[in-house]
């Protein structure tokens, strides 16, 4: 086990450095300068701007710096667009928000994704089956950017339940349309997956003595059947979750929530590089650890693998 | 005493026509997939998609950036669809006609997801069976070197390119493409290491038939139906991604447009009474992408073996 551990670790930490690095490489590769508004300020304005954020320095001196900075500090430096914030600042007040909606997204998706799907697989070849698939398939294909607007017409134009968009410090009101647009498509995905490890569990020979033994169906499900069926679930919450992180840009953008994703784009649109460049670092680590701990966690759940 | 001749023509014209036509792997997938309702269902709408933005734009009254002036600022009253002034979409918010908007964007659209997909074919197949016939060593970086790129937030890598070297198309292109190869390369990798110990393999390891050869004329032969249904499943995630990058006005730029594109503007219209702006953009967005996953999905019923 700890051999595994380690041995996925000395992935982990290479990754995380060629995803600075590229990051690295694409801002200096970025032809024009960051400074630049309407046209250049003159130059000997450019040279103090340059000074201040070590532009001047040669490229291996930038790099070596950003990196020490990032790993050893947790600094990703000054903001180029915003003089007075540094993107650490920008981070500390988008990422809780994405946190908080990606929470409960998660959880939503989870909890209602296993539940459609166990009830689908337990009543196989009904109705109730039959239109569980159908709801889980028409919700899988349908983009979080699709789902945002249908829902800002039916709950904030239609029948004026919900507020439109803004954050607010994250009242209910305001969390319950971002959660429903981003969990969608991953409470579909959860659901079929959940469906179909189900009914190959519910289909196994130990099962079948679980019930022989007069167990009573509920027992036989969550005592017996609900542990197997969700190791294939347990495995696709790396992806979700990557998922999550990447649609909370569009979450962000139409709800106005103020998470990273909309200062992501915004920085996109600003050309404001250092503040891309971190929460990309920033995201990418995340994702690193997620699966990392996802992966660990099912290694130590499911008895059949061995490391 | 001999069976007279006419009878033995007969005889050997009746046994020329029990003569049973061969059955390849390719011929007994097709009736397969004739035999699936849903995925032929899904191929004759994608034809028909292809067919509206191949020849869509030959009857169109307007061109995809030309302005009605007549419509501007009304658009929302008198800018829905009608045949009478050649806008059968009705118009977007400038005034443009949308139904040469929905036939280019769907166009670039199917395309970015076609060429992707194209790359994953080329690349991912080459590579994935470098990897898996070699083994070994050579197996064991290229596989992770390839773990290494699917654990990169390819989203915002891709955006941040996009910002820094500017947006157009085929940065789209290029960026799309560098990613769609990393699972085709795993799943023929896989595919691979079981053909590779095969009988016909070692023939020609045999006979001294060199490796690139063999991965070429033995090998990747073997792997056309995996490459198949995978490239056809890969298309709607690839249009989906180019459509997420076009909806945050990233992606194809001005007056060109795409499905993600037309899409965004649509959503925003949506809220003073333009239903018809994201209505019909959407349509043949899902259309397409249900159609992709139809075939796709039928291909690999007909095609992998293992669900027989």
């Amino acid at each position: 086990m700890f051999t595994y551990i380690a041995r996925r670790l000395t992935v982990a930490v290479p990754t995380i450095l060629i995803l600075i690095t590229i990051s690295f490489v694409l801002m200096w590769s970025a032809p024009g300068s960051p400074f630049m508004g309407e046209k250049l300020p003159p130059p000997e304005v450019m040279a103090n701007l340059e000074a201040k954020y070590g532009l001047d320095q040669p490229y291996w001196k930038q790099y070596v710096d950003y990196l020490t900075n990032v790993i050893f500090h947790f600094d990703f430096g000054p903001s180029f667009k915003f003089k007075d914030r540094t993107v650490n600042d920008i981070i500390a007040q988008g990422f809780p928000v994405t946190l908080t909606y990606g929470f409960w997204s998660f959880i939503v998706a989870v909890i209602f994704g296993v539940g459609l799907g166990v009830t689908a697989a337990i009543r196989h070849n009904t109705w109730l089956d039959y239109l569980s698939v159908g709801f889980a398939i028409g919700s899988q294909s349908i983009p979080n950017y699709v789902m945002a607007p249908i829902l800002v017409l039916v709950f904030t134009l239609w029948l004026g339940w919900l507020p439109g968009g803004g954050w607010e410090g994250g009242t209910w009101d305001h969390i319950i349309m971002p959660v429903i647009a981003l969990s969608t498509s991953y409470f579909a995905s959860i659901a079929r997956i959940t469906r179909s490890s189900m009914l190959e569990v519910l289909n196994s020979g130990f099962i079948r003595t679980a019930k022989a033994k007069g167990l009573p169906m509920s027992r036989v499900i969550l005592k017996h059947a609900l542990k197997p069926a969700l190791l294939p679930v347990l495995s696709y919450l790396g992806p979700a979750f990557v998922g999550m992180v990447t649609g909370s840009v569009i979450i962000d953008q139409y709800f106005s929530t103020g998470g990273i994703g909309q200062f992501f784009v915004n920085s996109a649109f600003n050309r404001d590089y250092s503040t891309m460049m971190g929460i990309t670092i920033l995201v990418g680590t995340l994702t690193i650890i997620f699966n990392l701990l996802v992966d660990v966690l099912y290694a130590w759940i499911d008895p059949k693998i061995r490391y | 005493m001999y069976p007279d001749k006419t009878k033995m023509e007969s005889l050997a014209e009746a046994t020329n026509l029990a003569e049973v036509k061969g059955r390849s792997l390719w011929s007994d997938a097709r009736t397969r997939f004739a035999r699936n309702k849903a995925a032929v269902g899904g191929l004759v709408v994608l034809i028909a998609i292809l067919l509206f933005a191949l020849l869509g734009s030959f009857f169109q009254a307007w061109t995809y950036e030309a302005i009605d002036w007549k419509l501007m600022g009304r658009v929302a009253q008198i800018g829905g669809p009608s045949v009478e002034n050649g806008h059968y979409f009705g118009a977007d918010e400038l005034g443009r006609d949308l139904y040469a908007r929905v036939v280019q964007g769907t166009g670039i659209s199917i395309m970015v997801g076609v060429v992707g997909s194209l790359v994953a074919v080329i690349v991912g197949t080459l590579y994935g069976a470098t990897a898996g016939f070699f083994g070994g060593r050579i197996d064991n970086i290229m596989m992770r070197t390839v773990d290494v790129l699917m654990s990169i937030p390819f989203m915002f890598v891709l955006i941040l390119m996009l910002v820094i070297w500017g947006r157009s198309i085929t940065m789209l292109f290029v960026g799309i493409g560098l990613i769609s190869w990393l699972d085709m390369a795993r799943i023929v990798r896989g595919q691979t290491l079981t053909i590779k110990n095969k009988e016909f393999v070692e023939a020609a390891i045999a006979v001294g038939v060199s490796p690139f050869t063999i991965i070429l004329r033995h090998i990747v032969p073997n792997l056309l139906g995996i490459v198949v249904v995978y490239a056809t499943l890969l298309i709607p995630g690839l249009i989906m991604a180019e459509s997420f990058i076009s909806f945050l006005g990233l992606g194809v730029q001005e007056p060109m447009t795409s499905l993600g594109a037309l899409i965004q503007a649509g959503s925003k219209q949506m809220l003073y009474g333009a239903w018809w702006q994201i209505a019909f953009p959407l349509f043949f967005f899902l259309a397409t992408l249900f159609a992709f996953t139809f075939v796709g999905d039928g291909l690999r019923d007909a095609l992998d073996p293992k669900d027989r």
